[in-house]
């Protein structure tokens, strides 16, 4: 949910108790303003009709308020000076202009007494009064407009006022998203005066340039890493390799040397690959342009023959289309020549290779183990049968390594006695 | 023939010194920048070996001085950093070859005269040895100038053992520099040895006066009967 939806939320719930509450309290307050001022006019009322008597100097007696809107009737003394002037809400019926009959309708009555030439009088006034419901009704549609118009204001001034306030930080997103460690020089900046949008960059730039000096350091590191290695592993097999030069040494001498060789380059083969997986990684090969997977297969296929050959292994390779793909050609060497090499290495005596292109994908096909392997950890670092000690268990992580960088999805499954590594690119 | 080695680790520099010897050159070496730079501008040597990481500089560097000097040599570069990058700048600065840490002393001992070969090119781009001649150039193979018939593989296997003449070649130095670089899983490079029976076939056909000699469990040399 958009933080302006969200700030709307809050503030339409809380704008509609606020109102509720004070709709309910206005009500009131109106309603008692209405009585009391129509508890004056009745009181104007007393002394005009008072005075009207004693300018006409006599009293009619007058018992309902059939066309009037006082009646005043002789009481004695007594009973007069017991009354005071009360105002009271009552019914009386009556017939408005919109009544087809006469209907009860609220009224404010104003009892009286006075004295004139000596005899005492009751007077009773009465004036119409708003009808409560008609009173609440109108000021709950005065309310519900209130409300509206309210809600309406404020999503227009909040859209306004959050996309202004807010664009700087929008726009800080935005070029976090764009950012790439490996290709932008500068990191993302916005002017801006809000305090807490300033802190918001200075944090982020301090946590990229944090990420930056890693990520640089790593590469060093890597670099240095390699150059720490490969110079001792390039010392130990060079002095053996003179070693073995020597006339003298006997068989026996000769093939423990040779089996020290040989692990030594097994060290130097893991070191290698696992150089290449991180400069994979680190996005250290990306000349990308169109190449063609067709070649590089028929390549690769000629580089493993003799290979292929001596494990008794047929390569068969069913093209349907060129396939081009745009890449890096270094990384479609490795991509290729990891599948193949794969695919004769894990395979049987006797056993085949099917490489299949189309137009959108690559598969491999080979015989060798008659029972699937783990496809969730087969692309793993590491991850080799343990019947097959001489494989560095990095050439899949290597393949799958590629595909990631270039989002082609790789996938291995285990379909009518076949190992299948397909990729969809 | 003078070479100079420029490489600042002791160990390395000894080890190829000791190899380039018995091939009858004369080594001098240089550990760190400042020795190399004077060395390099004083004498004349037919090959440098070039690493690019010196303390006190760059191998860069050096390629760089020497360009601007004009001066005329065949450059090796040796590094630990196997990156494109790297061996394109190197090699646009005048540098011939590129090999990258570590490497087989037979592969150094096969670019070494390569390099050399190239730049005493005298019209001929062959290689002898007893009664087989090497065409380079048109990758023909003759016994006693008779023409024989080689596969691309066979072709590079003799060339590389030619490049070393008498010298040990390890099977994984073979198959790295005939196979390349991606065969390097296959720990066992047995399938090699049906490659040199085959070879040896050949040549034995042809009465070649060089034969292929198997070093237990390790590889093969080159020797003239």
């Amino acid at each position: 949910m958009k933080l302006l939806n969200q700030t709307l939320r809050y503030i339409s719930i809380a704008t509609l108790i606020i109102i509720s509450i004070w709709a309910f309290i206005f009500y009131f307050i109106i309603l008692r303003e209405i009585k009391n001022s129509i508890d004056e006019g009745l009181d104007n009322y007393k002394r005009q009709i008072i005075y009207n008597f004693q300018k006409k100097s006599g009293i009619e007696t007058k018992t309902s308020f059939d066309e009037g809107f006082y009646t005043v009737e002789p009481i004695s003394k007594h009973s007069a000076f017991s009354i005071r002037d009360t105002y009271t809400d009552t019914l009386l019926m009556m017939q408005d202009a919109d009544d087809t009959s006469p209907e009860p309708e609220p009224v404010r009555m104003l009892t009286t007494s006075f004295e004139m030439d000596g005899s005492y009088y009751q007077m009773r006034i009465i004036n119409s009064m708003v009808e409560e419901d008609d009173l609440v009704k109108a000021m709950f549609w005065y309310f519900v407009w209130l409300y509206l118009i309210l809600i309406a204001g404020i999503i227009f001034t909040n859209n306004y006022a959050l996309q202004r306030l807010w664009r700087p930080f929008y726009r800080l997103i935005q070029q976090l998203t764009n950012y790439n460690i490996l290709k932008s020089d500068s990191f993302p900046e916005v002017k801006t005066r809000t305090t807490e949008f300033r802190d918001l960059q200075n944090a982020v730039r301090t946590l990229l340039a944090h990420n930056a000096e890693t990520f640089e350091k790593q590469k060093q590191f890597i670099s240095h890493a390699s150059h720490e290695l490969q110079t001792p592993l390039a010392i130990a097999i060079n002095k053996l390799e003179l070693l073995l030069e020597d006339e003298n040494l006997s068989n026996k001498q000769t093939g423990h040397i040779a089996d020290t060789i040989r692990t030594i380059e097994r060290l130097s083969t893991v070191n290698k690959s696992l150089l290449l997986l991180s400069k994979i990684e680190n996005k250290q090969f990306f000349d990308n342009r169109p190449v063609c997977i067709n070649d590089i297969i028929l390549q690769s296929v000629e580089e493993f023959e003799e290979f292929a050959a001596y494990k008794n292994v047929k390569i068969s390779i069913v093209a349907s289309d060129k396939l081009m793909v745009v890449m890096d050609e270094s990384l479609a060497r490795i991509l290729v020549s990891n599948l193949l090499r794969n695919a004769i290495f894990h395979n049987i005596a006797g056993g085949k290779v099917f490489i299949e292109i189309k137009p959108d994908s690559l598969s491999f096909k080979n015989n060798g183990l008659r029972q699937a392997l783990d496809s969730q950890r087969v692309f793993e670092a590491f991850y080799k049968d343990a019947a097959n000690t001489s494989s560095t268990g990095l050439g899949l992580a290597i393949l799958k390594s590629v595909c990631h960088l270039y989002r082609f999805n790789v996938n291995y499954r285990f379909e009518e006695e076949l190992h299948v590594f397909e990729i969809n690119f | 023939m003078k070479i100079l080695i420029i490489e600042d680790e002791p160990e390395l520099s000894k080890v190829i010194s000791e190899s380039l010897a018995k091939e009858h050159f004369i080594i001098e070496t240089a550990v760190d920048y400042n020795t190399a730079s004077e060395k390099v501008f004083v004498y004349d040597y037919d090959c440098i070996l070039l690493d690019i990481m010196l303390p006190g500089g760059t191998g860069i560097d050096i390629l760089n001085e020497l360009k601007k000097t004009g001066k005329d040599a065949n450059i090796i570069i040796i590094s630990a950093k196997d990156s494109l990058e790297d061996k394109l700048k190197g090699l646009s600065l005048g540098a011939d070859d590129y090999l990258t840490k570590p490497f087989h002393l037979a592969e150094l001992n096969a670019r070494v005269h390569a390099v050399l070969r190239r730049k005493k090119l005298e019209g001929k781009n062959t290689l002898e040895y007893g009664n087989l001649t090497l065409d380079i150039e048109r990758r023909q193979v003759s016994i006693n100038d008779k023409t024989i018939n080689l596969n691309r593989k066979e072709f590079d296997i003799l060339e590389y053992f030619l490049l070393n003449k008498s010298r040990l070649v390890t099977r994984t130095a073979l198959a790295e520099h005939v196979w390349g670089d991606n065969i390097d899983q296959a720990d066992n490079f047995d399938f090699i040895y049906y490659q040199i029976k085959n070879l040896r076939k050949k040549l034995q056909e042809s009465d070649a006066t060089i034969t292929i000699e198997a070093i237990y469990g390790v590889g093969y040399k080159l020797k003239e009967q």
